[in-house]
Parts: structure tokens; sequence; C-alpha cells
């Protein structure tokens, strides 16, 4: 069999009764409020909405039934309002403290962003009303895809995809397509062992067989091993840049030569796009397609995860056969190509795509400028090399040299004392942080990945590097139990994932529903 | 015991005249831990030698099972849909996978026995 | 820059720890060939939120917003009233600014609105399982079609005359690229085609819209019958989810996925995104679901929780094995719509949606006295189809001049087919008022 746990933790929680203060009789601490589902508070019959009597017009639903009972909650708006005020209080975020969460970018989401994305004349027009009614939406896509073009130097950009990973399905079926184009059958497709999960699940949904490049012992892909797996069956090469490692691949440039002599197409990973905005632009690398997360780059809010927005450039060789919708410039106003012409590979996503991520990211780049964004990168590249240089002596780093805008350490530092990466971690919420990423990338042992971001002012990267200092030592020094029966301060202890996957709850069901199926 | 025999990729196969019966080893239900669900291939299927057979998972890691050889699969462990912890608490009885129809008797001769197996992985364990 | 927190000072500092001279030196891996320096080509110099405001109101004070003007648009994106209380809770930072809950612990909160989603999606479709949201419904369709192909083991899509045609087309592009088939039949505006004889052994499903696109309103028991007795799956698509407080469930018609698009309750139009996807299945399909799924749990001191579960489905354990390549969901469209039908109940979405159907009823009466438009449903929601005695795309430019946004030419979503040319998609919600009623009809009858 084929494992592939990479040395993670334990997913049911250790009991422990040192942990944990004096239960309340509500269960409640202090501002820590325990709330019932929707489901158990709701009154039939009450509602938080005043709508007026529907007329007493008969239906005329064909003959399909009208529906009886759906089981919905009824609740007032009082309740409503305090119900998920009291669940966002059991949530972190970046608003609320320092979220160095490596690969996902948490940089500080301006509100001038959201103000701006819900405007009347952006929030309020249907992607299907007139064309002559939309050209100021139009002129923004088309604006913000100038700006993504300039910065990464690229031929041309498909705005519609909904998300990374949907844009890296974009940029694949693109290259899948000019491969057709000219009659070139390929089958394979080379991912270095470090990707996102992404990357192979892409690639395999389109049915390509995918090849691991292995890492060399500098974080970087191996050259030579890249060059012995290159052949007239290779398709493209998926790779990260800067890499998942946080590392700038500095041999991309070769690879992007070889990939191309091979007859191979390039695609690659923007997810870190951000550590390099305004210094680097992917086309002079060598790139046929990358995908941008609007999310992380340009800051659109993460929103417990999504929307996202994930538009790709495109290099001259593949733009022709980029998916509708797309806006065109059509003399004074613009157009919208709305039906896949000609070489275009089809439709990603109904309508034009994520409009209200359009309008913030476009609104961030205004705000920023050209010199902001540029110091927007360099500070973030700046804040992660200042907490690897200051937690070197007691963290064990990866790799050797200075990182992108994340610094990746490994476990070696707590072997032995009975703590694990996920332990080290659960004890950072103990202290107000959120973790950094874990177990990612999968190439290095008990993977720790530190984002900072440009957003964390000089006293907060001092505050957490003092406190990661102190929890090594305190690590170092036998004290396991603190770790091991972490958290205890925040809203939940360690909750039980092998109950969750083994007897998945995934709804909430009446008493006499659950009464019904015990018997 | 002799009748048992191990995969380097840590299945184990028992030997009744022209069926056997497939698991995971001991070793590898300790590496994954609590194995929460356990999807075995249909009755009648043809398994090829090295190719997947099932899946198990636990809560971080889903890992193919392969076959040890090539046959037809005679019968499933039902048990395992209601209770996977099975795999965890008798790995090499209660907690098998499947049973196969032998293709080829002589491919057992290329797997290990078990002080083989408990070398191999005393070595890289 | 008012983003931008390290003074001169503090990266002077840093760099000192570091050991660098500046922060080029960090990019030293960069080959030379591909490093920039000097600005970004065009672009001006930061601006404060005042100049970058009018900017951005200038770009918006171009469009109509459906709300000034009597607006009758829908064909998979509907303009509702949404309640004050959502912007405002979606707002707080706790929500916008947390993101995928990789942390249980201090996650409980999108965790927990999750799994009121999961039920409340699972109880307005009559579906057993959902999962806690996709890009959107046209997306989602797609994945429920190579869900389809998973759990049968065919690769023979059928799908309805009456399906979105984006919703084809996206589905279609999976098809082509992903390689698996997908027939699609010819526009079905009257409402009439037959899907179950096309069902054959080699048919992994079947994909139909209720209402469909035209607006027609179909009981779908003997079609799901027609499904199963072939081993095929019946997939329901809905793109007005408030329907769902008036129609019988697809679930109760047999469906065995059912997807949605939720945009109605809780979100607003956006130009066509984001919204949020709906999928809902049957518990025996659960493990082939794509995209994330919360669920029920307790934690060391033996109190109720939620996490992520089964995520040994999703690519980042299963990476090239993964049911799907789906990342990200769309958490905060789902929060609003899980909030809105909170609001809501059910006795706020059962009068929300009569009050659509009775409003639409009133529209169809009010235009089939006009001369030179046609009403071609008899049963419908809040949406339906007129036939007019001229091209639509061009009356529908005329209306615009006189400030009505008058719906959906059909010819925008089908190109190519002059039957089709005069027909015209129009909805109504609970925001259109008899006044928008009136002038709509008195226009159409000025123009035709």
């Amino acid at each position: 069999m084929a494992m592939n746990s990479i040395g993670r933790g334990d997913t049911r929680p250790i009991a422990d009764t040192a942990g944990g203060d004096a239960m309340t009789f509500t269960g409640n601490r202090g501002l820590q409020i325990e709330e019932a589902l929707i489901f158990e508070q709701g009154q039939h019959g009450r509602t938080a909405v005043d709508l007026p009597e529907p007329p007493a017009t008969a239906l005329r639903i064909g003959r399909v039934r009208a529906r009886e009972e759906i089981g919905l909650p009824g609740l007032s708006e009082p309740q409503v309002i305090r119900h998920y005020t009291r669940l966002s209080q059991k949530n972190f975020a970046i608003d609320a403290g320092f979220y160095p969460l490596g690969s996902c970018t948490m940089k500080h989401n301006p509100r001038l962003n959201e103000a701006m994305a819900r405007l009347p004349g952006f929030a309020d027009i249907h992607p299907l009303q007139p064309i002559s009614t939309v050209q100021g939406a139009l002129e923004a896509i088309d604006s913000l895809a100038h700006w993504l073009l300039t910065l990464t130097g690229m031929a041309a950009v498909a705005m519609s995809p909904g998300a990374g990973a949907h844009g890296e399905q974009c940029g694949m079926i693109a290259i899948a397509a000019a491969l057709e184009a000219r009659g070139d059958k390929r089958s394979r497709v080379l991912v270095p062992e470090s990707a996102h999960g992404t990357n192979p699940a892409t690639a395999a949904a389109l049915g390509y067989t995918v090849d691991a490049i292995p890492a060399t012992a500098d974080g970087r892909v191996d050259l030579e091993a890249m060059k012995a797996k290159l052949g007239p069956d290779v398709a493209a090469i998926m790779l990260t840049n800067p890499n998942t490692c946080g590392l700038f691949e500095r041999d991309i440039v070769e690879i992007a030569r070889l990939v191309h002599e091979a007859g191979a197409l390039f695609y690659c990973d923007g997810a870190n796009f951000n550590a390099i905005v305004g210094r680097v632009r992917p086309a002079d690398l060598g790139i046929d397609a990358m995908h941008i997360n609007l999310h992380k780059t340009f800051s659109t809010p993460h929103g417990g995860g999504g929307p996202g927005a994930g538009p790709v450039v495109l290099s001259e060789a593949l733009a022709p056969y980029a998916p509708a919708s797309a806006v065109v410039r059509d003399g004074d106003g613009f157009r919208l190509i709305e039906h896949p012409e000609g070489t275009s590979f089809g439709r990603m996503k109904a309508f034009a795509g994520q409009m209200g991520m359009f309008t913030r990211a476009l609104t961030y780049i205004l705000s920023h400028g050209a010199d902001g964004l540029l110091q927007a990168s360099s500070d973030a590249v700046l804040n992660a090399n200042y907490i690897l240089a200051s937690l070197k002596d007691v963290m064990s780093p990866a790799f050797d040299g200075p990182c992108m805008h994340e610094a990746l350490f490994d476990d070696e530092f707590l072997k032995g004392t009975g703590v694990t990466t996920l332990d080290f971690a659960k004890a950072m919420l103990d202290e107000g942080y959120h973790p950094m990423t874990v177990y990612f990338p999968l190439v290095v042992h008990g993977a720790m990945l530190i984002e900072p971001t440009e957003s964390e002012p000089k006293e907060s990267l001092d505050l957490f590097i003092a406190t990661l200092r102190n929890l090594s030592e305190r690590a170092k020094a036998g004290d396991a139990d603190h770790f091991t029966g972490a958290p205890r301060l925040a809203p939940r202890r360690r909750l039980d994932e092998t109950a969750a996957a083994r007897k998945p709850v995934l709804r909430w069901r009446p008493a006499e529903m659950l009464d019904e199926a015990a018997e | 015991m002799a009748n048992i025999k191990f995969t380097k990729d840590h299945e184990w196969i028992r030997i009744e005249g022209e069926t056997a019966t497939v698991g995971i080893t001991d070793y590898a239900q300790q590496q994954l831990g609590d194995v929460v669900f356990v999807e075995l291939p249909d009755v009648g299927k043809a398994l090829e030698r090295g190719k997947d057979a099932a899946v198990v998972e636990s809560v971080k890691a889903a890992s193919e099972v392969f076959a040890p050889v090539d046959g037809e699969v005679t019968e499933i462990n039902k048990l395992l849909q209601d209770q996977p912890d099975t795999v965890n608490s008798d790995p090499q009885g209660e907690g098998w996978f499947f049973k196969v129809k032998l293709a080829d008797i002589a491919q057992l001769d290329a797997l290990m026995n078990e002080t083989e197996y408990n070398n191999m992985i005393a070595e890289h364990g | 820059m008012r983003y931008l927190p390290l003074t001169e000072d503090d990266r002077r500092g840093m760099l000192a720890r570091i050991g660098v001279a500046d922060v080029d030196a960090l990019f030293e891996d960069v080959p030379a060939s591909a490093r920039r320096s000097g600005p970004i080509e065009g672009l001006a110099p930061h601006e404060g939120e005042l100049g970058v405001e009018r900017r951005m109101k200038a770009l918006a004070g171009k469009n109509i917003p459906a709300g000034s003007v009597p607006f009758f648009v829908g064909a998979g994106a509907y303009r509702h009233h949404v309640p004050a209380a959502v912007d405002h809770l979606i707002q707080r930072g706790e929500f916008l600014t947390s993101y995928t809950p990789y942390q249980p612990e201090v996650s409980q909160g999108t965790l927990q609105y999750l799994f009121e989603f999961q039920t409340q999606v699972a109880l307005l479709t009559g579906m057993e399982v959902a999962n806690a949201s996709m890009y959107d419904g046209s997306t989602a369709c797609g994945e429920a079609v190579m869900m389809a192909n998973r759990v049968t083991r065919r690769s023979k899509a059928i799908l309805s005359g009456g399906l979105h045609p984006h919703y084809a087309e996206v589905t279609r592009t999976q098809a082509r690229w992903t390689n698996f088939t997908a027939d699609e039949l010819p526009a079905d505006v009257d409402g009439t085609e037959d899907l179950a004889g096309l069902i054959d052994d080699t048919t992994s499903c079947v994909v139909v819209q209720n209402p469909s696109v035209f607006g027609h309103v179909r009981d779908l028991s003997a079609l799901a019958e027609a499904c199963h007795a072939k081993g095929a799956l019946l997939i329901v698509v809905v793109t007005e989810v408030v329907s769902l407080g008036l129609l019988t469930p697809p679930g109760e018609m047999g469906a065995d996925i059912v997807v949605a698009e939720g945009q109605s309750i809780g979100n607003a139009l956006n130009f066509g995104g984001p919204y949020v996807g709906l999928f809902a299945t049957r518990e025996k399909y659960m493990r082939q679901m794509p995209g994330r799924l919360c669920g029920e749990t307790v934690d060391a001191d033996g109190r109720r929780g939620w996490v992520l579960t089964l995520s040994t489905r999703e690519q980042h354990i299963r990476r090239e094995k993964a049911t799907s390549n789906i990342c990200t969901n769309s958490g905060l469209c789902a929060l609003a719509f899980t909030i809105h039908l909170s609001l809501l109940g059910e006795a706020g979405l059962t009068r929300l949606a009569r009050l659509n159907h009775a409003t639409a009823a009133a529209l169809a009466d009010r235009l089939a006295k006009v001369p030179g438009v046609t009403v071609v449903n008899d049963g419908f929601f809040n949406e339906f189809t007129v036939r007019l005695s001229k091209p639509a795309a061009a009356v529908v430019e005329e209306l615009a001049k006189r400030k009505i946004l008058g719906g959906v030419p059909v010819s925008r979503l089908i190109a190519g087919k002059p039957e089709l040319d005069n027909l015209l998609l129009v909805a109504a919600t609970e925001t259109t008022t008899p006044d928008h009623i009136d002038a709509l009809a008195a226009a159409l009858g000025e123009i035709l």
C-alpha cells in the first residue's frame, strides 16, 4: 500500500484534566457564549422578514404540487443577529490577530474595497442586462485585466475562473487545446513533489499522467531530474514560483527553455505571485500560463474560505484558446464575447467572472499605486526573512539562505521533545496566534510554513518571535504536557476528527428522526 | 504461519488452497493511525498484481492497497463498512480486506515470509 | 502608504538583523535577466481613499443599477431584497477576514454556520446531505455530472434542452477536456421534450433544470424512475432557489443529485459573481461528493463541536486521485445565504416564494394583453417566456433606452438559432411593483 501520512499528529484529542477552568452553570466563559444551532432555537411561525400577504390567486405551477413542510426554523431579527454575532466570536481572523498561515497570504483587507464593491453601479447590475447599460462594469474588468497584464508582461488574460484551482484548470485546458490544435498528442505532466495538491488533481482530471519531479537538497526543482523526465510525450510542467517552500526557483529561466525545447508548455501556479509583484514579470521567466489568486495578491477577503477569483494570464501561444466570456474594446466602448468563438476552448463558468472580486482587486491596485505595490511585495519578503533570521537559532529552518515571502521550518528542533508540529501549533492558539500552515509542503518533515505578509508591524513581529522562542525553549525543556494538551483557552479544545470521519454527521436532524433511525 | 506472505508495501496474504485472504499489516495500521474508512473492490473484479485493489483512509491520509497477486475477488469483509476500526484492533485477523481466487500460484514465490518482512521494517523503521 | 506599517527605521533595523544591505539582496535568486527596476508602467503612485473612490464611482456611474429602473432580467440570476442584517453580519471581521477552518478550535463560528448551511440546503432540496458550497450553480452542475460518472462508472450524460445554456456550455467544456460525453438536446422552448426515451444502459445521468431556463415547471418523478430503471442518476438543477419555497423539492421527485445557484438568497446580482453553488445528494453517495464537508464531533472536554471531515476525498490529500480539484468554496456567499434563510425561516420563505409567483402571474396576465406578445408557458415560478412579434434583442435595446430593463433575449444565451430570435425571458420578484409592470406593458405596446 502507498502511505502518505507524512508524520502527522494524532487526530483524536487527549483528554486531560489539567486544562479547562471550572465549568460555569451555563457552560459560557465570560464573553465566550455557547450557542445552539438555529434548528434548536427556532419556533414555527416566527420570521425576521415582514412581507406582504400574497394575493390569493390560483397557482400556475403545472402538474407539480405545492410543497408542504420544509423544516426550516423561524427566528426573529434580534435572535438572528445575536446568533451570528456569537458565532463570529468563536473565529480567529486577521482583524483580530496575527494570522501567519503560509501559502494563504492572510494580509489586511482594506475596507474601502468592500465599500467600492457594494456601490449599486457594481453590486446591483445583472450579468445579462443590455451591454449598453453595463459599460462601466466592462471598463472595470478591462482596467483590472490591463493591470494584470502589465504586472505579468503576458499577452492575454482569461478573467472568468472562479478561484485559483479553477484558474489552474483553465490554464491547463488552454495548454491541452494548443497541443491538440497542432496535432500533438502528449500524455504526461511534470509536477514537483512540493506542489500544492490542486496541481496533480488538475492534471489528472484532464487525463494526464502525473510524473513527480524530486526536489534538490536546497528545496528547488532538481534540474537534472527534470531533464531526464522531459520527452516528446510531456505536455507541460506545472511549477509554483516562488515555490511552496517559499523559495524562488533560480533555474526557472533554464527550466522554461528546456520545457519549450521539448515542445511542452509551462504552467506556473501563481499562488505566490504576491512575493514578486513589481519586481519580476512572469513573462520574462518564459511562462505560458499562470493563475492569479486575487484573494492573495490583491487582498480580496478570504471570507472563511471563499469566494475567490482566479484570472489566468496567457502567453501569445495560448491566447487564442482562452474561454468565454471576454471583454473587448469596441471603439469608444466595450463588448462582451459571450459565446466561445473560433479556437476558444469553451466556458469555465456562467456569466462574466467574479465581478465583486474584480472591483475589490482594482480598488487595491489603484490605492497602492506603482510605489505601494512594489513596497508591499518588498515588505512581505522583508518580514518573512526577519522572522527566519530571528528564529533560526531556536527552530530549524528547512533550507539555508534567504526566503521569499514565507519562512519554512521543519520539526528537527522538536526531535526528542515529545512535541509534534501539531502540538506546537495548538500551543500557539493558547498564546493568541493563528498557527502557521503545518504539514505542508509535504517534502519537509513536520513542516511549519510562516507567512507574515506586509501588513504586520514590526512590534507585532517581535512579540510573535519572542513567543515562538519561548515555546521552542519550553518544548526543549521537557514541558511536553503543555503542548499535547493544548489548546486549553480556545473556544474548543482539540476535536475528535476520527469520530467525525468514522460516523459522519453532516447535518442536524430533528430528535424524532434520530429516534426513528435508532429503531 | 508458513502460509502467510508479505509485500514490501505492507500487505499480507494468507493462502488457503486456491484462495487467499488479503489485508494490511500491523505495522501499516500503526503508521496510518485511526482508520476511518475502507473502500473495497467489487466481488468478481479481476485484480492485477501491484495495481490498486482497495483504499484505506485515516483522517489525514488515504492510501491505496495494492493487490499482492493476480486473481478474482471472491469475498469482501463487510464488517469493515461499519467498523473500520477493526483494521486497527485486529489487522491480521478480523480486519482482513478481501479474498481472491489465485490466478498464478507461482506469484507467491516473489513475496516475503514473516521473518523477511520483519527484517525489512526493522531496517527502514 | 496607509496599509503598510513598516517605517524606514524598522526596515533598516530588520535588514541589519537579517545581515543584508538592502531588500534587493533578498531577491538574489531571481535571474538577472528577469529582474525589473523602476516603477510599474503607467500606474500612478498610491492614492488616498477619496481619490480612489472618485475613480471607482465614475466607473460605477456608467452602469444602470437594477434597483433604479423597472427590472425584469433573470435567466439564472435574480434580484431579490436582501435584509440589512445580512450585509451587516457578513462584514464582521471575524467572518470576513478569516480563512478555511483548518484550525477548528478557533474556527467554530465558520464551522457551525457551514453545518447549519448544509442542513438548510438538504432541507430545501429534499435531499439527505449537502456540501459546504461550490463556486456557483454552473460549476456545481459540471461537478455533479462528473460525480455521476464516478458513481455509475459510465461516461455519457444527457443534458436537457431546458438547461441554462451557460450551464450546458460549462458541462460540455468539462466533457470535452476531461473525456466524457454530454449530449445536449435542442432548446426546449415549450417544455415538452421527452428525456426518458433517450436513456440507455450507457447513460450515467440526465441533467434537467426545474424550473427550466424557459420557466417551465415539471414533475420529474417519472423521469427519475426512468433513470433508475437503467442505472442512471437524475441530476436536477435549480437556478432560482426561491422556487423551493413553493414547489415540490427535487428530492421528493427522486433526484439523486441536486445542484442549485444560491445567489437569490442573501446575495446581490454582482454582475454575475461571486455567487454560491449548492450541492446535495443521497447519503449513500456522500463519499463521492466533491467539495468541503463540515461534520459534528466532540472536543477533548466532551463538548459538541465541528470539523471539516472526509477530507481524504479532496485534492490536498488525494492529489491526482481527488474527487475534484476544487480547493476553495464560496464561504462568505454561503454565509449570506444561510443568514438570509435564517431570517426568512419557514414562514418567510414560503411567503416570499408565493409572492414571487403571484407577481409573475400578474405580469404574465398583463403582458398577454399587449398586442404582439404571446406568453409561451402554462406553468412557471417567477419567470416565463414570451414570444414577441419582433426580434427580442432589438426590443430589449429599445426598452433600455426608455430606462426599462426588460428581460433576457433568448438569442443572448443561444447564438445562431434564428427561430429563437423573438423569444424573451421575463422575470418578476417581490421587488417588482405594479407600476413597473404597467411601464413594461406600455413600452412594449409602443415598440411592438
